[in-house]
């Protein structure tokens, strides 16, 4: 059989149901064989749009995201979307075609070193040297992409390698002596744990990505329910418990509500689970948490005590942990804790200034979404104030309804990870809520939206500005607006009618209802909704990069 | 700065050695010494890496290192018993007047004599890093034109 060949027939015993890719060169033998493979395959419009649309696949299905690109410019175009996959540990297996083995290191016509290049932002990656390899490498890569802490696995493939010849045979195990991921947490520390939070007076559960990884999500609703511990969440977290329920304190950290702040920064014992301490989540790390013990559930060992000492550490996969928490965890009395929570979320609660004139806040035009779709959508976003405001104002109750590039910070993302998303979960409505800068960065994909007739819906929160960092230039660099306003735009209704999308432009407050109303009817192709929102609006709460909870802004300070 | 010794199995394939350097790099962190070896068995090499740094950072290096696919274990030599061995070649300058002496340090050095030309006298010498410094040392005075360590490598004592 021919090295392409074992390609897919690989990928049909991985049960892989979409692949996304760009063809080249050097790949042409396997899109050769693609042709007859069973399952679909997505031609994307540039390699990073395959790359993320491949990750929005994965988080929301919780299953491998496949990818394919060229050798060269395709490879170096998948970067970007295999950092942000790795900095949110999302299982991707990507291809990648290369030169003929004797060509390697000769700067050959589109040669670049893949695995060079990729090495610090994947989990792993192979350069196959021989096709008897070919299918066990497979069989590792998404294997190693799965387990354990996922992440992104990169096979090079060099082009004499898909049209060599060899036998077929997939092997039924993996057998990595090196790896061997530890899934039950120890024992002794679990029951440390119990007794610790047992004890608590002021306990806060600080909930993140890990837990939509590990589907542990019922556990940790089981683990809350026993305890009566208030949860607050991560940007990755959201949605692992429900943040309309009266325990929840919605996401901390840098844009955090402010009660989960308050509250993680009172707690006396702090249970971390699947959350690594992101510095946008501890802010100046010298006061963060001054009395708190912690107990770290993560699976991965690296992530212990890696910025914040840790008290209880507890390697091993959250679902296993939690669920055995459960059985043997009693409630603490922490009645007052709880009052104090809860008049601290009625004294501070997540607001903004409502409008006053016809202007279009869009903070409003997210709660808006959140109520017309019941908060049933999938929501993915671009980066920057859009992304902060999508997190706050939608009310996140299940995991994997919030996909956002959180660890990377990828503008571009939102929109082919929604294409992914809506491919994965036909049955919800997925929207990507979207700045005017971050979403002109991967435009070309809805065409891709448009062809396969995906109902991706596109809120666009059109400031005109690069908005965060314009946040950031007013509020700490003299207000000097360099290179940040972009109202020099194209317009966006008329770039949707040119792709065969449907396009609307709301100008008005009144309008914000009306339009998303007719936008939601719509299920047969993307629709961009260009929401022309007032400027200058600001994401509040905000602790300032590197301070302290203390520093917290609450909201604009009137000159 | 202080000095840790790391020792780390591996598996013997390509791209092993810039995955494990790339950690260190990564982090601004120079390698004093790095030996890469063959073992007692034929699929794995072992890496002694001397490297400065501070507690906190190894510490996650390490931590990091174990995360690598290809390696198999990391152990810190730094704060246990072990013995260490190192090679050196030094290049002095030994005009014939100064010949006796240097042949002489030689001696109580065990060293062995690999290269005499008409000016110089080329020594090497193996034994734990102190034992090499010494030797060193001994030798500035007369003109170190090149010098060459191999870098150390460490077995855990039993
Ligand atoms: C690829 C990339 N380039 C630059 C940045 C830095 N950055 C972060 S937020 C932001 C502004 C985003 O503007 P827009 O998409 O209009 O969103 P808004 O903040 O206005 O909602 C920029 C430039 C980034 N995160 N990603």
């Amino acid at each position: 059989m021919k090295g392409a060949d074992i390609i897919v027939e690989s990928l049909k015993k991985e049960k892989v149901e979409y692949m996304f890719g760009y063809p080249g060169g050097v790949v042409i033998p396997i899109f050769h064989a693609l042709h007859n493979a069973p399952f679909k395959f997505i031609l994307t419009r540039h390699e990073q749009g395959a790359v993320h649309a491949a990750d929005g696949y994965a988080r929301a299905s919780g299953r491998v995201g496949v990818v394919i690109a060229t050798s060269g410019p395709g490879a170096t175009n998948c970067v970007t979307g295999i950092a942000t996959a790795h900095l949110d540990s999302v299982p991707l297996v990507v291809f990648t075609g290369q030169v003929k083995r004797e060509q390697i290191g000769n700067d050959a016509f589109q040669e670049v070193d893949s695995t060079g290049i990729t090495r610090p932002i994947t989990k792993h990656n192979y350069l196959v040297q021989d096709i008897a390899d070919l299918s066990r490498i497979i069989k590792e890569a998404f294997y190693i992409a799965s387990t354990g802490r996922p992440g992104p696995v990169l096979i090079d493939v060099p082009v004499d390698i898909s049209n060599g010849e060899h036998r077929f045979s997939y092997p039924d195990t993996v057998n990595i002596r090196s790896y061997k991921p530890v899934y039950e947490g120890h024992q002794g520390q679990i029951r440390k744990a119990c007794h610790l939070i047992e004890t608590a007076k002021r306990p806060v559960i600080y909930a993140g990505g890990g837990v939509v990884i590990s589907n542990a999500s019922q556990e940790l609703r089981e683990f809350v329910k026993k305890t009566g511990i208030p949860v607050t969440t991560t940007l990755l977290g959201l949605g692992v418990y429900p943040e309309t329920d009266p325990l929840a304190l919605e996401m901390l950290g840098m844009h955090g509500t402010y009660y989960a702040n308050h509250a993680v920064n009172e707690s006396d014992v702090l249970i971390a689970v699947g959350a690594r301490f992101d510095d946008r989540v501890t802010g100046k790390i010298a006061e963060f948490i001054p009395n708190a013990k912690v107990i770290h559930i993560d699976i991965d060992p690296a992530s212990v005590s890696k910025t914040v000492k840790v008290d209880v550490p507890i390697v091993g996969d959250c679902k296993y942990v939690l669920a055995e928490m459960n059985k043997q965890i009693k409630a603490p009395e922490i009645s007052a804790w709880i009052e104090e929570i809860s008049v601290m979320k009625r004294d501070h609660p997540l607001t903004y200034e409502k409008n006053n004139g016809t202007s279009i806040k869009p903070q409003y035009v997210v709660e808006e979404i959140y109520r017309q779709t019941n908060g049933e959508a999938i929501i993915c976003t671009e980066v920057g104030q859009n992304q902060m405001w999508a997190a706050q104002f939608y009310k996140y109750t299940e995991p994997r309804t919030f996909i956002s590039s959180g660890g990377l910070g990828t503008m571009g993302y939102g929109f082919p990870a929604a294409i992914g998303a809506q491919l994965a979960r036909p049955d919800r409505r997925v929207i990507d809520i979207a700045g005017d800068g971050s979403i002109q960065m991967n435009i070309q994909e809805l065409i891709v939206a448009v062809q396969h007739r995906l109902p991706v819906l596109i809120a666009i929160l059109n400031n005109g500005f690069l908005g965060m960092v314009r946040q950031w230039q007013q509020l700490f660099w003299e207000k000097r607006y360099s290179h940040t306003c972009i109202d020099f735009a194209p317009d966006f209704v008329k770039l949707a009618e040119a792709y065969g999308a449907a396009g609307f432009r709301i100008e008005k407050n009144e309008e914000v209802a009306p339009a998303l109303r007719q936008a939601l009817d719509i299920t047969d192709r993307p629709i961009i909704l260009d929401f022309r929102v007032s400027r200058e609006e600001n994401v509040y709460p905000m602790v300032p990069a590197g301070q302290s909870f203390k520093e917290i802004i609450m909201r604009e300070l009137l000159a | 700065m202080k000095q840790y010794v790391i020792s780390v199995k591996v598996e013997n394939r390509f791209g092993v050695l810039a995955r494990v350097a790339g950690l260190f790099s990564a982090r601004g962190y120079n390698i004093d010494s790095l030996a890469v070896s063959a073992t007692e068995q034929e699929d794995v090499s072992v890496m002694t890496i001397v490297v400065r740094g501070d507690d906190r950072v190894i510490e996650q290096v390490k931590k990091q290192l174990n995360k690598l696919i290809d390696v198999i274990k990391v152990s810190d030599h730094t704060c246990v018993p072990t013995v260490e061995r190192e090679l050196v070649l030094v290049k002095v300058t030994a005009p014939p007047v100064k010949r006796p002496e240097i042949y002489q340090l030689g001696e109580i050095f065990r060293a062995d004599i690999a290269d005499i030309s008409n000016k110089t006298i080329t020594l090497g010498v193996k034994g734990d890093p102190d034992h090499i410094n010494n030797f060193i040392e001994l030798l500035k005075p007369y003109g170190i034109k090149e010098l060459m360590r191999t870098g150390r490598v460490s077995l855990l004592k039993e």
